[in-house]
């Protein structure tokens, strides 16, 4: 019987002792948490896609409590308001960016010069002599933006083009980084008026190669009365800042490689005025 | 015959039957070349010549720029016509020579040769300034200039001179024709190359299925105790440098060292041939022995063509292509390219053009892997090209290293095996590419 108490006594004791020892190693050791650090991610999509350079949206939070990051450099965060708020700064704009695939010269309107087999990867194929696209700046159509986006709004539509999904898309930029053509670009939501191709060779070459890349005739840079569209290595390039969606480029381009929607009371002043 | 080899490795069909017989014929000189600044691995040559200027066959148009690079030569006699971008067999344009023929006879040698002196009378520095001044590259297909190999870095020996003639790839007969109608050649390249490298003995190592041409080179060589003849058992890739040290000497050269670590220097026959040419004749590489086959050539050939001569223009002297064509590689179907156009230039490291017929392709279409193990068995530096597949695939860069993806050759063994037609050299290759560009990167 002794036996037994003496062993109850003994482990009540060492949990008594290791108890205290815990208890005051919980208050001297204890690690100073910025309460606001968990109020930030609470407030950040948590995907932890990576887009701002910081490990995770944790990560970030922890870089913006201590002062080491802006309040808007969550790319894919619409409400930089609410965390400004609660570093207590003024909010900074943060306007929504979402990809844009420069090409729209698919299966039906460009040529293909070989039938490419093997990884389906863009990168490997465009390595392979300059890929089986007939254009070498066009969108190969195998997917790695697909694979690469963390939020699923990329696919590839059945003229072998990949196509974002502007509802899905965050803007986090990992397409951008993962096309070896650089055709994708992060502009402002809502369909902005655009030159969708990237081919920078002579005009000659390109009819010959695909129906609707840009030719670089630079009949849209006289269409434009607000100095918004300039002519760079034969190819067509469009100030998102200074267009005003009157949309003359989109109607007198003759390869339609200028696409966009276009805003109606600009369009009416232009042809009323 | 006892016959040498190494471990793993694959046994494809050799097809080598459609040209096996067929003697090298001389392709009369083309109307016009094309003659890439950069037909081997290093820095591109610079030009010498001027558009306009006239040329003779021999004349060296094109200077090596630093240690690991190679010199130009006009292959025909002609004027340069434009000095531009021209589509390469690297598979985008790069600049190149163009020279017209104007019908001119006339050749002139290397000036350094001074031809028609036995070999004791050349100095071994002599013969390493000669391959440099003759723009010799390696001409099995890697065409790494071939003088850099023989100054080894500081306390490394070459102790062997082992030429290459194995020519394990399916399809190709260029190395066996070329040994087997100059065999003398050959042994006096060898020879030579000993000298350069003050190597004690010279080894040639050939498959067993040229068994004439181990019977004519040991003949040529009788009496000589420096160099032997080893048979080497049919298997691919029994012509790597790596393996090929591994089955005649039992070396085995260190993870990311090179031949001379082992104390040896590998060249191909064809190099071989090329300087035992300039010594004897000072005609510097202005041509090579290119076999042209597969079910896609009207009439196969081993020929001997000028450098930068059209593939089109090969083709038209072959019949053209049958109505089955289905796929152009540049060299053997393990290791070779596969290309989409005919205006590309024959270049130091073609060895062939191999057309291959729609049925011979069949489906490519790939799969998941099925973890069978067939790569891994195949593989000969026992890497596992299962798991680099994987890794490459999903872009796990990190893990690939760690897997040793940079110690692949790119033999193409894997992929062959693989009954899920995965792509798996292409991967590897990307990812290796992948990793050497992120180096570059950070320095």
């Amino acid at each position: 019987m002794t036996t037994v108490i003496a062993a109850v006594l003994l482990l009540t004791g060492l949990g008594v002792l290791f108890g205290i020892g815990l208890a005051v190693a919980s208050r001297k050791l204890a690690v100073e948490t910025d309460p606001r650090v968990d109020e930030i991610e609470e407030l950040l999509p948590g995907a932890n896609c990576g887009a701002c350079g910081y490990p995770g949206c944790r990560g970030l939070a922890e870089a913006i409590a201590g002062g080491s990051a802006p309040v808007n450099a969550c790319p894919v965060s619409t409400d930089c308001g609410a965390i400004a708020e609660v570093m207590g700064v003024e909010a900074l704009s943060c306007e929504r960016r979402v990809a844009k695939v420069r090409c729209i010269g698919g299966k039906k309107e460009a040529k293909e010069r070989f039938a490419y087999v093997g990884s389906k990867d863009c990168f490997a194929a465009h390595q392979l002599a300059g890929g089986p696209k007939a254009c070498e700046y066009g969108c190969l159509g195998l997917g790695s933006c697909v694979e690469a986006c963390p939020f699923s709004a990329i696919t590839i539509n059945e003229n072998g083009l990949a196509v974002v999904d502007e509802e899905k898309c965050t803007g986090c930029g990992q397409c951008v980084a993962a096309c070896p053509r650089d055709l994708i670009a992060l502009l402002p939501p809502g369909d902005p008026v655009t030159v969708y191709c990237r081919n920078t060779e002579k005009g000659a070459v390109v009819r010959k190669i695909c129906q609707t890349g840009c030719i670089g005739c630079g009949i849209c840079v006289k269409q434009c009365d607000q100095g918004a569209i300039t002519l760079e290595n034969n190819l067509a390039v469009i100030d998102p800042v200074k267009c005003n969606r009157c949309g003359r480029c989109i109607a007198k381009c003759p390869v339609k490689v200028i696409q966009g929607a276009v805003v109606e009371e600009t369009a009416s002043a232009v042809s009323g005025g | 015959m006892r016959a040498k080899t190494f471990r793993k490795g694959i046994h494809p069909p050799g097809h080598k039957e459609r040209t096996a017989g067929l003697p090298i014929e001389v392709f009369p000189a083309p109307q016009k070349v094309v003659l890439p600044l950069c037909q081997h691995i290093g820095a591109p040559a610079q030009p010498l010549v001027a558009v306009g200027d006239e040329v003779t066959a021999g004349q060296k148009i094109a200077e090596a720029q630093g240690m690991v690079s190679a010199a130009l030569h006009a292959s025909i006699s002609g004027k340069v016509t434009a000095i531009e971008e021209r589509p390469h067999p690297a598979g985008r344009n790069l600049p190149a020579i163009v020279i017209e023929n104007t019908g001119g006879e006339g050749f002139s040698p290397v000036p350094e040769a001074k031809p028609g002196r036995p070999l004791a009378e050349i100095t071994g520095e002599e013969i390493k300034e000669l391959m440099r001044a003759g723009g010799l590259v390696g001409m099995g297909g890697a065409a790494f200039p071939t003088h850099v190999k023989y100054y080894p870095p500081a306390g490394k020996k070459i102790e062997y001179v082992i030429l290459n003639g194995a020519e394990c790839e399916p399809f190709l007969t260029c190395d066996h024709r070329l040994m087997l109608e100059r065999p003398a050649a050959v042994l006096y390249g060898l020879k030579a190359m000993m000298k350069a490298a003050g190597a004690k003995r010279g080894y040639i190592g050939i498959e067993l299925n040229k068994v004439d041409v181990i019977k004519v080179l040991q003949e040529e060589a009788r009496g000589d105790e420096t160099i032997e003849i080893v048979p080497l058992r049919v298997k691919y890739p029994q012509g790597e440098e790596k393996m090929l040290i591994n089955a005649i000497t039992g070396r085995v050269v260190p993870a990311g060292g090179l031949p001379v670590d082992a104390g040896v220097v590998v060249n191909n026959v064809g190099t071989a041939a090329a300087l035992a040419d300039l010594l004897q004749t000072g005609k510097p590489l202005i041509s090579r022995v290119i076999t042209v086959t597969g079910g896609g050539i009207k009439e196969p050939k081993n020929l001997e063509v000028p450098l930068g001569t059209l593939l089109e223009d090969v083709l038209a002297y072959c019949g053209g292509l049958t109505d089955s064509a289905g796929r152009i590689v540049l060299g053997g179907p393990m290791t070779g390219p596969a290309h989409y156009r005919l205006d590309l230039p024959v270049v130091k490291g073609t060895c062939g053009l191999l057309v291959q017929t729609s049925e011979e392709i069949g489906d490519m279409e790939y799969m998941d892997c099925i973890r069978c193990g067939k790569c891994v068995e195949a593989c000969p530096f026992s890497l596992l090209p299962n798991y680099l597949g994987l890794y490459a695939e999903k872009n796990r860069l990190e893990e690939a290293e760690r897997y040793g993806v940079m110690e692949c050759r790119e033999c193409g063994s894997c992929a062959y095996v693989c009954p899920s037609r995965r792509p798996l050299t292409q991967w590897i290759k990307d990812a290796k590419r992948k990793i050497t560009a992120a180096q570059r990167k950070t320095g």
